[in-house]
């Protein structure tokens, strides 16, 4: 039965030069549905990377309670006295608490690739700020000094916004600031992000003595669980303490699993569209094997040999769409940068990222194209009598 | 007599339905064909030769009655009894050869083979032999799109006698070839016939082509009037 399945395949697959442009077309819708769902996929993935590289276990931040992000959160400075010197926080070498309240703030840029505005964060960062934030290095100019108009910026803002180039003067609301460093963050959001010192926005934005956020290295591994408990026993307090790799990915499934819930319908419709076009491109292969197919069933072949090699033709033209669809997508968009809207409605610059476990799935739904497209042709490959067929 | 026959077909009636209509191609139709026989049959187009053609080499069934061949009922058989019958018993040659053109003529010819126990080498000097003996060794590695209408017949008389099956089914062999070419493929079917016994049973609308048979079966409403030939 091998031996007679073997030959009747190849026979099979032997005969699809005659059919070159319909299984073409076959390969390239096919290529197309992958190509659809795994840029999808690769940008989640990508997003999804960005925000989880952006939180450490071993740093805490602290929100209002119930605020989901910064931009909706607010901090009395009381509250920051009283938590900074919190059981759990870490210290530096002086004893100062390795704590910093931040504020952040929306800003506009204007993107590169499309010319239009959008929203960047700008935030206000305490001393410690940077040291507590795990991979921040400059890579050109300094820190901004104490007390002064002046920002360091992310290198993908950098890359993505217009006018953010080191020495270059930007107006923020009424104020111009200096860029006077370029700093990179491991890849995390920070990345997307411009750094001031705290005071000076503050006194520039006119929200004097407005926190939004407190981040604090914690001091060992149960830091978290001794915060927690000194927030909730504290009724001046009662914010939320979390890790920051808690908050990160929080708001980055919130983001990824939008992608994906466009992805996936949107690549199941086409691939609906792809599987039509697999039956057809299959039918005309049994009709167009027909004599062949009568032949072998006359001369004494099973029926199944014929199921096979058409379900094999099905599954070797959706497959090489698959790859086809996996290497074109790797080629455009591996690496590929882009931003979007980041929880805070602020821009999150992330690169696509197709690991091989998405190509898998890519693959994985190409092959179910071509089984499901092929398995009716195949079925009547099998059953089609024998003197209809002798008769093409 | 039913005992000394290779095929034999007792109240065999057969009919087809196109859209209201039914019609009937034969009705208790009874023929008894021995073994080595070399029988041609004709009749009008549409008299029901090829049906006849089917139904002996069991790609096609009858309404009611038995066919008998080589000591097999094969109305009764299961269509994958029916393959592995066939694999064994008969072998086709249709007008227009049916060679698979991706495949060389050794590797047409081997298909049978496929269908049988044996191993490659085996395999490998089986269809040498058969290629021998319709005179085309020369042309074991061509494709059928290498050569003639005559060449590409006797390939297809060589893949139906690789396995050695008793009874050679072929309709208008001829049917597509000049007089030449004809005459070759009917001397080698005579040959086929005479010195290695096989029965034959011809399709043919030429009467050239009728005189190498035995005999000669006129097919006409469902029914058979023989003519021995005058030797
Ligand atoms: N599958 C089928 N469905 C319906 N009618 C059929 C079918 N096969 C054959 N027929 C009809 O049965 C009759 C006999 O057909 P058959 O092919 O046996 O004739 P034939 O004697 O071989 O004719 P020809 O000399 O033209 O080859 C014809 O009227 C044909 O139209
Ligand atoms: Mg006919």
């Amino acid at each position: 039965m091998l031996k007679q399945i073997v030959a009747v395949t190849a026979i099979n697959l032997k005969s699809i030069p005659r059919r070159f442009w319909l299984s073409l077309s076959t390969v390239v819708a096919v290529a197309l549905v992958v190509m659809v769902l795994l840029s999808f996929l690769a940008m989640s993935a990508g997003f999804r990377r960005t925000l989880a590289s952006s939180g450490a276990a071993d740093v805490a931040i602290v929100l209002r309670a119930g605020a989901r992000a910064e931009l909706n959160s607010v901090i009395a400075r009381d509250q920051v006295r009283l938590l900074e010197d919190a059981p759990g926080v870490a210290r530096d070498a002086q004893g100062k608490p390795l704590a910093s309240a931040e504020l952040y703030l929306v800003v506009d840029g204007i993107k590169k690739t499309t010319g239009t505005k959008a929203n960047l964060p700008l935030r206000g960062i305490g001393e410690s700020g940077a040291a507590i934030r795990k991979g921040i290095r400059l890579t050109e100019g300094r820190m901004f000094a104490p007390g002064s108009n002046e920002v360091v910026v992310g290198k993908s803002l950098l890359r993505e916004f217009q006018g953010f180039e080191l020495g270059r003067t930007v107006k923020f609301g009424t104020a111009l600031w200096t860029v006077v460093g370029v700093f990179e963050a491991d890849g995390s959001v920070f990345e997307s992000e411009i750094w001031a010192d705290l005071p000076v926005v503050q006194s520039l934005f006119n929200r004097p003595n407005t926190f939004q956020i407190l981040r604090a290295r914690l001091s060992g591994p149960d830091g978290l669980a001794a915060m927690k408990a000194f927030n909730d026993g504290d009724p001046r307090l009662k914010l939320d303490v979390k890790s920051e790799q808690d908050y990160f990915s929080e708001q980055s499934s919130q983001t990824s699993d939008l992608i994906q819930k466009l992805g996936w319908p949107l690549a199941i419709a086409m691939a609906f569209g792809a599987m039509a076009g697999a039956l057809n491109t299959m039918y005309s292969s049994v009709a167009s094997r027909s004599v062949e197919i009568a032949t072998l069933r006359a001369i004494g072949f099973g029926g199944f040999p014929a199921f096979v090699g058409t379900l094999v033709e099905s599954l070797l033209l959706a497959g090489i769409g698959g790859v086809i669809g996996a290497v074109a997508t790797w080629l455009i968009f591996d690496g590929f940068s882009a931003s979007t809207l980041g929880a805070s409605f602020t821009q999150v610059v992330f690169s696509f990222r197709l690991t091989p476990a998405l190509i898998g799935q890519g693959v994985a739904l190409a092959l179910i194209v071509g089984l499901i497209g092929g398995l009716l042709p195949a079925i009547r490959a099998a059953r089609m009598p024998i003197v209809q067929g002798l008769q093409g | 007599m039913s005992d000394t026959s290779l095929v034999r077909l007792a109240g065999v009636s057969k009919g087809f339905v196109k859209g209201k209509d039914a019609i009937t191609i034969f009705e208790r139709l009874d023929l008894a064909i021995p073994q080595g026989d070399f029988v041609a049959v004709m009749g009008p187009s549409g008299s029901g030769k090829s049906t006849l053609l089917n139904l002996l080499g069991g790609i096609d069934r009858p309404d009611s009655g038995e066919i008998h061949i080589a000591g097999s009922r094969i109305d009764t058989l299961s269509e994958g009894q029916l393959s592995q019958w066939r694999a064994a018993t008969i072998g086709f040659v249709f007008q227009f050869y049916n060679l698979m053109p991706m495949l060389t003529a050794a590797q047409n010819v081997e298909l049978p083979l496929l269908l049988t126990r044996l191993g490659k080498a085996e395999r490998r000097t089986h269809v040498e032999t058969a290629l021998k003996i319709v005179n085309l060794a020369d042309r074991a590695k061509h494709y059928p799109r290498e050569m003639s209408g005559g060449q590409q017949q006797r390939v297809a008389i060589a893949r139906a006698i690789v396995s050695d099956p008793e009874l050679l089914l072929c309709d208008e062999p001829t049917g597509d070839l000049d007089r030449a070419s004809a005459d070759e493929i009917l001397g080698m079917l005579t040959i086929l016939n005479r010195d290695l016994g096989k029965t034959i049973v011809m399709v043919t609308h030429d009467p050239a082509a009728a005189r190498y048979a035995s005999r000669t079966l006129h097919l006409d409403k469902g029914h058979f009037e023989e003519k021995e030939l005058a030797a």
